[in-house]
């Protein structure tokens, strides 16, 4: 140490361990192995949850899916009966069916006018940020609060259409909400009005993360603002499309609470849905062997949406 | 034995080696520099000194003690990190005395440490502030008083200058330097800034894939640089490599240095006993841009100076001399002139070249022929 | 995005206001609802027969909402939706800190303690998000059964905490491995252990990412309905559960301006933390969208 006297002054606690006790050295070593097994210790019981809760449960539901059970469930493998009952039965197919309009329709619709709104509110609106808020709400609302108040709106005698008679249009009719042939159709209404604020705020991410200096290089050589978002922008969302369709498919699938407070699965049985099917059978219905059935069958459809998507995007990933 | 001692030190994950046995000694108050390009191993072993990596096999002691098996807090050292690693929800006197704080320092004597620290590296004014509001060279500063409060065997830097603008990194050069003059600590400082290493340090360890190329003091490194490896990485502009065949006359290494329409030889002074295996050979010529320049910058009394002309191709001026680059025996030589020396591209200019420190390596090992 | 130069030509003026009608219109589209549902509730239910849907309310009038509040029949049950309010506050809370509590060790340890085995645990986890809970509930039915677990609000505690765990998790996760691990390095180097820089360090800075968390976490459970159907009955059910027993509960006349009362005072928790938390919230959603 020199003896300048800033130097003198840093000799600071003199009983700085330069040489360890047997103590310490035992202690440090018990401190490191602390620090080695603790980290472990505290995601076990996360470790044990998810691969109990989540991986654990598939197996079991899956194991069910293949037994006879009813009330009770029953541990003895039996074949692939619950599948055959469940693929002859029509209401199955018709709920299948249903998820496809209402999947498909919900989908293209809710990533429609999240696009477009993004988009829109892209072109240095004023107030965009109220905007926003206004686009984003329903997302914080449950589907069954959704539920009750479209189905409110949606109401003949008392909502949309005699708001129209009032105004004069008196011959208007809207009537899908009792229509067994359209009511499926004010599912996919009330669940564009919740989600597609959500896709808009995707993409409207999606846009504020693009390079200025592209746009403006495009600006550069020439190119108008419709080439420019056509070319340039939207195909540079692509993730973004790819995100939106998969939350928006996996809302789909398990979509259960929009119909029961909306029309009940109703009129009859024409907005059922697979997550009804399965939540009456196995729960109300004392079906427990087929609504687990239908469970993995509804686990399959969202794999197939989503391994192919993951598997994309984890190429990609490696690529890039 | 001295303040920090590596001994054949190997890393290894799997089958990739990251280290392959390193061994350096360094005594009390020196300043080591690891300097080498990215991924050549630097940081993993300054980690490894820390006690934050393990180590495959081998030994490292600090102050005599073996630390191999000891946790980080145990090991006395401190270090100051390239993003500077300050913790952002405390203030600056918060960041200096935690490390105090858990040693269970009294807290009048830690108020006390970090009022010196404080002092010493001009930060008193900046003691309540948050890390967010203050600028990278005051970061720079907390970082360092957070090292220095603990005061302690081994302070370890891990390229800490790297994120500052290049004015700032001249200065905080500086600083750094005349605090180690001052305090006589023992420094360990990885950096990939082969300026850095020259002026900050009196040992360097150049490293690359893993090895040390070469471990010497800064003059030495420069002037005998082991390999064509350490000859390239250390100096700039980089040192010329012309390769050529080494021929002997009247006990004089001779090497001939062709410009496209003319040949010069150029005496490289008695022929060593190294050397003479390698007569009629290919070797590769190294020589710095500095000894080869204009005449009216040559030193006159220099015996050994000759004269060569060089076609010069294009000349870029960097204020206090201008480089000349030509072309001799198929590849571009740059020269060190004055910028007044009238160099202009397309004219044939006569230069001075001092061969007598002039370099020979092997084309095959890359080892210096000495 | 860039700044388009706009030109003040005619064209690019009508061009502008139809881009502006168009977002006008949807902000009508997105509000009517909630206007509805707001002149609804504050309507008698003779008004709300005769009048039509968007008229004021010539009376204003809270007793629809007292009526919801404690006397509207939820199934069998005339005492309001009261008790099912705070049954799900109930759930709420406890679920809402465990998960986020847990999601923040968890994260931390994932990002700047790995472990062999730590990032496989972390995909095994990340998968567990895109599960359909359908698959999983029959079993876990079972397993409360098993557990002897009767009280329904504990029995919503443990089922949202554990199936919170995937986000949150995510969540902390990605936040921490934005920080420089060179910061963990200092901070043992200075002498702290696992739990010291943990609680020291890591939680004081992560203030932001506990919001996301929180507020994800709340609308997720307030709003929740699966589960509170399957695994709560009768009086501990959430609110969710019993707004829906309300609205189809088809005994006589239907109470519009009730049923409306009742769905504004379910949606009232979500919307205030929206209200507040707004940024937090779609910060939430975003980051749960790169993810899953």
């Amino acid at each position: 140490m020199s003896p300048s006297p800033s130097g003198a002054q840093l000799t600071l606690h003199e009983g700085s361990p330069s040489m360890p006790s047997l103590q310490t050295a035992s202690a440090s070593r018990f401190g490191r192995l602390v620090d080695v097994v603790l980290p472990k210790i505290v995601v076990a019981p996360t470790m044990v949850a998810s691969l109990v809760c989540f991986y654990g449960f598939v197996l079991w539901t899956a194991w069910l899916s293949l037994t006879e059970s009813r009330i009770l469930p029953k541990y003895e493998i039996v074949g692939l009966v619950q599948y055959q009952e469940l693929f002859s039965n029509e209401r199955w197919w018709a709920a299948m069916k249903n998820l496809g309009v209402f999947g498909g329709l919900f989908i293209f619709f809710s990533l429609a006018v999240g696009l477009l709104l993004a988009v829109f509110l892209d072109q240095k609106i004023r107030r965009e940020g109220a905007l926003r808020t206004i686009y984003l709400y329903p997302m914080a609302l449950s589907f069954i609060v959704t539920g009750t108040a479209w189905k409110w709106m949606l109401n003949p005698g008392l909502g949309l259409e005699k708001l129209m008679h009032d105004f004069g249009f008196s011959d208007f009719t809207f009537d899908w909400i009792v229509n067994p042939d359209m009511a499926i159709y004010t599912v996919v209404i009330a669940g564009v009005w919740q989600s597609s604020g959500f896709v808009m705020a995707l993409f409207l991410a999606g846009l504020r993360g693009i390079d200025d200096a592209i746009i403006k290089a495009a600006q550069v050589d020439g190119a108008n603002l419709p080439t420019i978002y056509r070319r340039i922008v939207i195909p540079s969302l692509r993730p973004v499309f790819f995100s939106a369709f998969m939350i928006l498919a996996h809302i789909a699938i398990k979509s259960f609470d929009l119909v029961m407070a909306l029309t009940n699965a109703g009129p009859g049985l024409a907005t059922d849905l697979p997550s009804i099917f399965m939540y009456q059978h196995g729960f109300n219905r004392g079906q427990l062997g087929l609504g687990a059935a239908s469970a993995m069958i509804m686990l399959a459809t969202a794999a197939a949406i989503v391994v192919p998507f993951l598997y994309s995007e984890l190429r990609s990933q490696r690529r890039g | 034995m001295g303040a920090l001692s590596i001994r054949n030190v190997k890393k290894s994950y799997g089958n990739t080696h990251i280290l392959k046995g390193i061994d350096i000694d360094i005594d009390k108050g020196q300043f080591l520099i690891l300097v080498g390009p990215s991924g050549c191993g630097k940081s993993t072993l300054l980690n490894m000194i820390a006690g934050l990596e393990d180590i495959s096999s081998g030994e490292i002691h600090i102050g005599n003690r073996l630390v191999n098996h000891l946790p980080p807090k145990d090991r006395d050292i401190a270090m100051v990190f390239q993003s500077y690693a300050l913790y952002p929800n405390m203030t600056v006197r918060q960041n200096i005395s935690f490390g105090l704080e858990i040693r269970k320092i009294p807290v009048a004597e830690q108020k006390a440490i970090v009022e010196r620290v404080a002092n010493m590296l001009q930060i008193s004014h900046l003691l309540d502030r948050k890390p967010n509001q203050l600028s990278g060279g005051q970061r720079q500063r907390v970082a360092m008083g957070r090292a220095l409060a603990r005061n302690p065997t081994l302070f370890l830097f891990d390229e800490p200058l790297s994120n500052l603008d290049a004015k700032l990194r001249v200065e905080m050069r500086t600083e750094i330097k005349l605090l180690h003059q001052r305090m006589g600590t023992t420094i360990v400082y990885v950096t990939h800034d082969q300026i850095e290493a020259m002026t900050l340090g009196d040992r360097i360890a150049v490293m690359k894939d893993g090895e040390v190329k070469q471990f010497g003091t800064p003059q030495q490194i420069y002037d005998t640089p082991a390999n064509l490896y350490v000859a390239g990485f250390i100096g700039s502009p980089a040192m010329n490599f012309i390769p050529a065949t080494l021929e002997e006359a009247e006990g004089q290494a001779i090497v001939r240095l062709d410009n496209g329409t003319e040949t010069f030889p150029a005496k490289l002074g008695p022929l060593g006993t190294a050397q003479r295996p390698y007569v009629g050979k290919s070797v590769i010529l190294g020589i710095r841009p500095e000894q080869i320049t204009d005449q009216g910058s040559a030193q006159a009394d220099q015996p050994n100076l000759q004269l060569i002309r060089a076609k010069v191709e294009i000349t870029e001026p960097t204020g206090p001399d201008t480089l000349v680059t030509s072309q001799f025996n198929g590849v571009k030589v740059t020269a060190r002139c004055h910028p007044q020396a009238g160099m202009a591209p397309g004219q044939t200019a006569t230069l001075v070249i001092d061969p007598s420190k002039a370099l020979l390596f092997d084309p095959a090992s890359e080892n210096r022929i000495a | 995005m860039a700044d388009l130069a706009y030109h003040q030509t005619p064209a690019a003026r009508i061009g502008r206001f139809g881009i502006y009608a168009v977002l006008a219109l949807f902000a009508l589209y997105y509000l009517a609802p909630l206007y509805v549902m707001v002149v609804t509730s504050l309507k008698s239910l003779e008004e709300v027969r005769n009048g039509n849907l968007l008229a004021l309310p010539a009376a204003p009038s809270l007793e629809a909402w007292s009526t919801a509040w404690s006397s509207a029949c939820t199934g069998v049950e005339c005492s309001g939706i009261q008790g099912y309010f705070w049954n799900s506050i109930k759930m709420l809370v406890p679920a809402v800190a465990l998960s986020t509590l847990i999601g923040a060790v968890n994260g931390y340890v994932l990002a700047m303690w790995r472990f062999k085995g730590s990032d496989l645990f972390f995909t095994l986890l990340m998968i567990g998000c895109f599960l359909p809970f359908q698959v999983v509930i029959l079993p876990m039915a079972q397993m409360l059964g098993f557990l002897g677990l009767e009280n329904g609000t504990a029995r919503l505690v443990l089922v949202h905490t554990i199936y919170g765990l995937a986000f949150t998790t995510m969540f902390f996760r990605n936040f921490y491995v934005t920080i420089p691990d060179e910061l963990v390095k200092a901070a043992r180097i200075d002498g702290a252990g696992f739990l010291r820089i943990f609680f020291r360090i890591m939680l004081p800075i992560s203030l932001p990412t506990i919001a996301v968390c929180v507020i994800w976490q709340t609308t997720q459970i307030w709003n929740d309905f699966l589960f509170g159907v399957v695994f709560s009955a009768g009086e501990t059910q959430p609110m969710t559960v019993a707004l829906n027993n309300l609205v189809n509960t088809s005994t006589g006349v239907k109470h519009y301006n009730v049923e409306m009362a009742a769905a504004i005072i379910a949606a009232l928790p979500t919307l205030c933390v929206y209200a507040f938390g707004g940024k937090y919230f779609i910060r939430g959603l975003t980051a749960g969208a790169v993810k899953g």
